[in-house]
């Protein structure tokens, strides 16, 4: 049953083969048999998915059904569930039990989705591996030595080890993408305001977005028609109509324009993940695609970008955390001062410090025009060559991360090392495109990704590039063997 | 750009953050690295490029000035570290 795909699940219960309840059992029982190796789940939220899961049967029965309704999903632990504890990976909210719903929760839970838990995490989503976690890091699926990527680390690792058909995930500078890249399943970050960010925790505002996460494209595109849509509540939530992105599954690639950015091919890349991307666009061609090489001239700017503009904006974001409404407080605060100071410092980690302070120092009195109005001047030339891109081609593609799963620990004591394993995946963030990972073969055994980014809103484009893709072949079918 | 530890203090004392003497050392290294990777940003000429602040160069919806909440204080509050009366509590302020 755990091999099945979302899409195949949903069939199931619509035809009676089995009820949400059992599906729901099923995938509970399967992350208390292996979540001790993986360390991808934060809560398990087991009483309230079989609540959640009779609620399902009885609309299927009551002929009340979407696409959603019954399936069970593992959510990200950085969106808010009402009565249920929303840690985002930090000691600081350890204690926290949200008092209200995120909007994507809501809209989960309205097209009756089952929620099983909430996911592991890096700490307030800063991190590249999952190693920041207040809660350990996580391990991946097909080598539990290896990182599974982070943010969205443990919703990948579950997704991949079929402990759940599909996740949530939020992306700031590549947290869906480089994970899913990692652990061989598919993820989409949607373009900049197409999903609501209400209720999710804000790290780096211009930048966060959710998305869905899961085995295949198909069923990345029926989630993401229930996140996707506008937001009273949200004002950077865009007011446009969501596209049936189903319905496009099954278009043809004949004359689809694919740019390959060269300096995404160049130096940093792996050459077992470059052959295998290669390898990957070559597919497309040989299903009608015409290959354009492209040039997007700044890309080496993106991470330096990135890493001021982020820190900036979570600096600014991670003030609301001062130990007096919520969350960690310390002992015996002697003054207000004391207080602020060590509830942030006992309940942040050292890579959220590190954040925060980069972010202060950057936006303080004398260095505001040097470090932030750069960086934002910079942004905009980095979206203006992928404007010039999309001029030339329908999508782009390449890979997702230069290099496939590295071991924990790596490069936990060198922050900008890390950084640069989200080279290519963070531009797409500062010019607010939408972006995906799929499946693409494997380098020493571990999964590789291919990156497809697509113009604004163009989220349907993409999911059906990457449908096509995996209707010619099977490398989202694979199952890490002790998981399988 | 290297960071001398005097200099971590003083953000680290602006972010409102405690930070252990002895880690001291460990971030002026570190951030001292992000600095210099990001001073790479100096290498483009942007005069004339207009910052971007959001990526759809959208400009900040309005809403009618209308009741859209209703009050849920007690709730709220639930999880507060030190609530009396429906206020917050935190060490005293005013001498």
């Amino acid at each position: 049953m755990h091999n099945k795909t979302l899409a195949e699940l949903a069939a199931g219960l619509r035809d009676k083969a089995f009820s949400s309840e059992q599906l729901t059992g099923h995938f509970l029982q399967r992350i208390q048999a292996h979540d001790s190796q993986l360390n991808s789940f934060i809560s398990v939220t087991e009483e309230l998915a079989l609540t959640q899961a009779r609620a399902a049967d009885a609309r299927l029965a009551a002929g009340d059904a979407g696409p959603l309704t019954g399936i069970p999903f593992a959510h990200k632990d950085i969106f808010c569930t009402d009565g249920v504890r929303t840690s985002c990976g930090s000691k600081m909210l350890d204690n926290f039990i949200a008092p209200y719903d995120a909007t994507v929760t809501r809209r989960l839970q309205a097209a009756g989705a089952v929620m099983l838990g909430k996911t592991n995490m890096d700490e307030f989503a800063m991190g590249s591996s999952n190693e920041t976690s207040f809660y350990g890091p996580v391990k991946n699926p097909w080598n539990t030595a290896a990182v599974p990527g982070g943010s969205s680390g443990g919703s990948a690792a579950a997704v991949a080890a079929r402990l759940t058909p599909a996740a949530t995930g939020t992306d700031t500078g590549g947290s869906i993408r480089q994970p899913a890249a990692l652990c061989g399943i598919t993820g989409i970050k949607p373009t900049y305001g197409r999903v609501s960010r209400y209720g999710m925790i804000a790290f780096a505002s211009s930048l966060d977005q959710a998305g869905p996460m899961t085995r295949t494209a198909e069923d990345a595109a029926l989630m993401l028609g229930v996140l996707a849509g506008f937001d009273p509540a949200d004002s950077t939530c865009v007011k446009r109509p969501v596209d049936d992105y189903a319905a496009h599954l099954q278009d043809s690639l004949d004359g689809l324009r694919v740019g390959m950015p060269k300096e995404y091919f160049g130096e940093g890349l792996d050459s077992g993940v470059a052959a295998v991307i290669e390898q990957a666009v070559k597919q497309l061609e040989s299903q009608g695609a015409t290959l354009v090489e492209i040039s997007l001239p700044n890309t080496r700017l993106a991470v330096p970008a990135y890493y001021v503009v982020a820190p900036a904006e979570c600096s600014s974001n991670l003030s609301r955390m001062d130990g007096v409404r919520f969350g960690h407080r310390c002992a015996e605060p002697k003054d207000l001062e004391d207080l602020y100071k060590r509830s942030r410092g006992e309940g942040f980690g050292a890579e959220v410090k590190r954040r925060i302070m980069v972010g202060t120092y950057a936006l303080s009195a004398g260095y505001y025009d040097a470090y932030y109005l750069k960086a934002q001047q910079v942004r905009r030339l980095i979206a203006d060559d992928f404007k010039q891109a999309f001029e030339q081609v329908d999508v782009i593609a390449g890979p997702t991360s230069p290099t496939v799963a590295f071991n924990i620990g790596a490069k936990v004591d060198d922050p900008v090392t890390m950084y640069l394993s989200d080279i290519y995946t963070i531009a797409v963030n500062l010019a607010g495109l939408p972006g995906m990972s799929l499946p693409a073969g494997f380098s020493d055994d571990l999964p590789v990704g291919m990156q497809l980014i697509g113009n604004y809103f163009d989220e349907a484009r993409l999911l059906n590039v990457a449908h096509q893709y995996q209707q010619a072949t099977d490398w989202h079918t694979r199952a890490p063997e002790q998981f399988g | 750009m290297a960071l001398e530890p005097a200099e971590v203090e003083k953000i680290a004392h602006l972010a409102r953050l405690a930070i252990d003497p002895q880690d001291v050392p460990v971030y002026a290294r570190n951030l001292s690295d992000i600095l210099a990777f990001v001073e790479q940003l100096n290498e483009v000429d942007t005069s004339g490029v207009v910052p971007m602040a959001h990526p759809l160069d959208m400009t900040q919806r309005l809403r009618p000035d209308e009741v859209t909440e209703q009050n849920q204080r007690e709730h709220f509050q639930e999880h507060a570290p030190a609530v009396e009366a429906g206020l917050y509590l935190v060490p005293k302020v005013i001498e």
